[in-house]
């Protein structure tokens, strides 16, 4: 009969678990946003806001200098401690290096992201990717051994300029104050180099997302305008990049805040913010210090956010 | 003296040769149109005007100046995009201001002229907007806008009106055309849209291909298709192969016949069999297959309609029928 064909197969039996679930969660939509939500805001509100709290909480404590023993009374006592010169010291070379690692790393991303987000298509593409991320796969320590072969007394790049005889070159460099040092792998200027190589993914990718929401046609109107190419990056393309840049330099930045392992392999026994939280919390057994120079790094990136949106680097999102 | 000139033009890529061998001449003050399917070299060519393609050969004059060398920020002419390209970070006066702040302008006297500008495209007010904040007819007025308050000496415009609807085109057509006159400056227009090519130009470009097919008044396209793409392109005339030409007249060229002019009669050298029939309003479509060829009438309201499945003999005025050249 004709008529079977169309007959209803009895609903109660033939679905399963799966399909009674999901048929549950569709018509009440609030019960599967609580599902979705509740782990990563238990995970957000209790293990890393509540750990963020702790922290907060114990650099208003402070230690007794003659037991060691941690006095539970609020003061603030150990915020003052960082502006004593050895610690400001402190404070002022992570900044100044974190500005200067940032900004070398947008200099340098900027090309590569622009080629990447105007230029490579199909097989270029992923090998251009291949590039940036690869050496995300690798792990971080074996890449800083890496680049202290690389800056050695007795390594590469000593012994690639020597065979160009441009060894007076880096000499002359090394001889300098701050910067120079006995050689590049125990000098500030490699520990520099160390952290603009390391955090260049970083800023190349969001870079390029941003370059490539940029139509070519907007930089051709630009020139049709009567802008020149230099002006077009001026008014146009910087402008238009900015987020991008604002982005990929809140990792450079805060990476190099809080890093303590770069500069502990490569550079010079001054210490940067992330060893004396190293420091204090092992050795010495002063978490409240710890904690203090750990909250810097945070007012940092906070006031750098905020001043970024005052100068309008987030407005062409 | 000519706007633009093309002297055997080329603009290939690798191998494909978007515009193949174009010679043209846009006289100054005319509204000058470049109709062809997508991917016919029409759009090419304009960005060969503005400088954003360099020609792989023949020479491009701009009043009478050599541009091969010259960058697009050299060139007196201006463009309005297809995507409008209006930069986001900046507000409605300051985009339309932009060309101006390059050249140098106080921000008073480049804001009081781009108020000016906005004025003429009847967005006056609506300076301080981000460009997110329009539709996209605003967009489309505010490019017009940013382009004319140059004075460039041409203006370019690549399918201005591709992205707006039906109605607002309409507007946008008439208020084109009003503002050319009014200015007086040369448009050059890119669409494949053949109604508006039909209603604003003075002189139609037929591309197909990378060449130039055919120049004319708007009236010769229509009526006077030297070629079968544009009579089939332009206004969608039937086409009838050269060998039915033949048996009809004695001439072996292909011919063109509007489907208004179409008339269908009991008797004739012409069998047809209906196809189809669609009502559009103001008259009936009617499809046919007459040995092997499709083609298509329309019918006024009031004349006696086939069904679909009859038999029919089509006629027309002799002089209807629009003998063409082989080829294309």
């Amino acid at each position: 009969m004709a008529g079977t064909s169309f007959s209803q197969p009895t609903t109660a039996q033939s679905e399963g678990v799966g399909t009674r679930l999901s048929d549950t969660l569709w018509r009440r939509p609030a019960l599967l946003l609580i599902l979705l939500l509740l782990p990563p805001v238990l995970w957000l509100g209790i293990i890393y806001l509540g750990s963020l709290f702790a922290l907060l909480l114990q650099s208003f404590f402070s230690i007794d200098h003659f037991s060691g023993v941690i006095r539970y009374e609020f003061t603030l006592a150990t915020y003052a401690e960082l502006f004593t010169p050895a610690n400001f010291d402190i404070i002022l070379r992570t900044i100044t290096m974190a500005i200067c690692a940032t900004l070398a790393s947008a200099t340098i991303a900027f090309p590569i992201a622009y080629y990447a987000a105007r230029f490579a298509k199909g097989r270029w593409r992923a090998v251009f990717y291949l590039g940036i991320m690869m050496p995300l796969w690798s792990s971080y320590l074996v890449k800083i051994y890496a680049w202290k072969l690389i800056l050695a007394k007795e390594g590469i790049l000593t012994w690639a300029l020597e065979g160009l005889r441009l060894n007076w070159l880096l000499d002359a460099y090394l001889a300098l104050p701050v910067v120079g040092g006995n050689s590049l792998s125990v000098s500030t200027t490699g520990t520099f180099i160390v952290f603009v190589y390391v955090w260049m993914p970083f800023m190349i990718l969001p870079i390029q997302a941003a370059l490539e929401r940029v139509p070519t046609s907007m930089l051709e109107a630009s020139g049709d305008l009567g802008a020149r190419p230099g002006q077009t990056f001026r008014y146009v393309l910087f402008p238009l990049a900015l987020p991008g840049i604002v982005a990929g330099s809140i990792f450079t930045f805060s990476l190099t805040l809080g890093d303590y392992i770069i500069p502990q392999i490569i550079g010079t026994s001054r210490l940067f913010i992330g060893q004396a939280v190293y420091q204090h919390q092992g050795i010495a057994g002063n978490i409240p210090l710890a904690a203090a120079f750990a909250v810097v790094p945070i007012v940092i990136m906070a006031l750098y956010l905020w001043g970024a949106k005052r100068m309008g680097a987030f407005d062409a999102l | 003296m000519s706007a633009v000139t093309f002297a055997n033009v080329s603009r290939h890529f690798g191998a494909v040769r978007a515009v193949d061998g174009v010679s043209l001449e846009i006289a100054e003050g005319e509204f000058f149109a470049m109709l062809g399917p997508s991917g016919s070299g029409k759009t090419t060519c304009l960005r060969l005007i503005a400088g954003f393609e360099r020609p792989t050969g023949g020479d491009i004059r701009i009043f009478g100046e050599a541009v091969a060398d010259l960058p697009p920020y050299k060139r007196h002419v201006n463009t309005v995009f297809q995507d409008y390209a209006l930069f986001p970070h900046l507000n409605v006066i300051d985009n339309v201001a932009y060309g101006l702040m390059i050249a140098g302008e106080g921000k008073k006297a480049r804001h009081a002229a781009a108020e000016a500008a906005l004025e003429m495209v009847r967005l006056d007010g609506y300076g301080s907007r981000k460009p997110s904040e329009l539709s996209g007819g605003q967009r489309q007025r505010v490019a017009l806008a940013r382009a004319l308050v140059n004075k460039p000496r041409a203006l370019l415009l690549d399918e201005p009106l591709g992205a707006l609807d039906l109605k607002l085109r309409e507007q946008m057509q008439d208020e084109l055309k009003g503002l050319q006159r009014q200015l007086g400056i040369t448009f050059v227009f890119v669409t494949h849209d053949q109604g508006e090519a039909l209603s604003m130009a003075d002189r139609i470009a037929v591309f197909n291909e990378g060449k130039i097919i055919q120049v004319g008044a708007p009236e010769d396209i229509y009526f006077r298709p030297e070629v079968p793409f544009v009579a089939d392109f332009v206004g969608s005339s039937n086409v009838l192969p050269a060998a039915l030409v033949a048996r009809l007249t004695g001439q072996t060229r292909p011919a063109a016949i509007r489907p208004e002019r179409v008339r269908l009669a009991t008797e004739g050298p012409l069998r047809a069999r209906v196809t189809g029939l669609s009502f559009l309003g103001h008259n009936t479509r009617v499809s046919f297959e007459a040995e092997g060829t499709r083609l298509t009438a329309l019918l006024p309201q009031d004349a006696p309609r086939p069904a679909e499945g009859d038999e029919v003999a089509l006629t027309w005025a002799e002089d209807d029928l629009h003998l063409m050249r082989a080829g294309t």
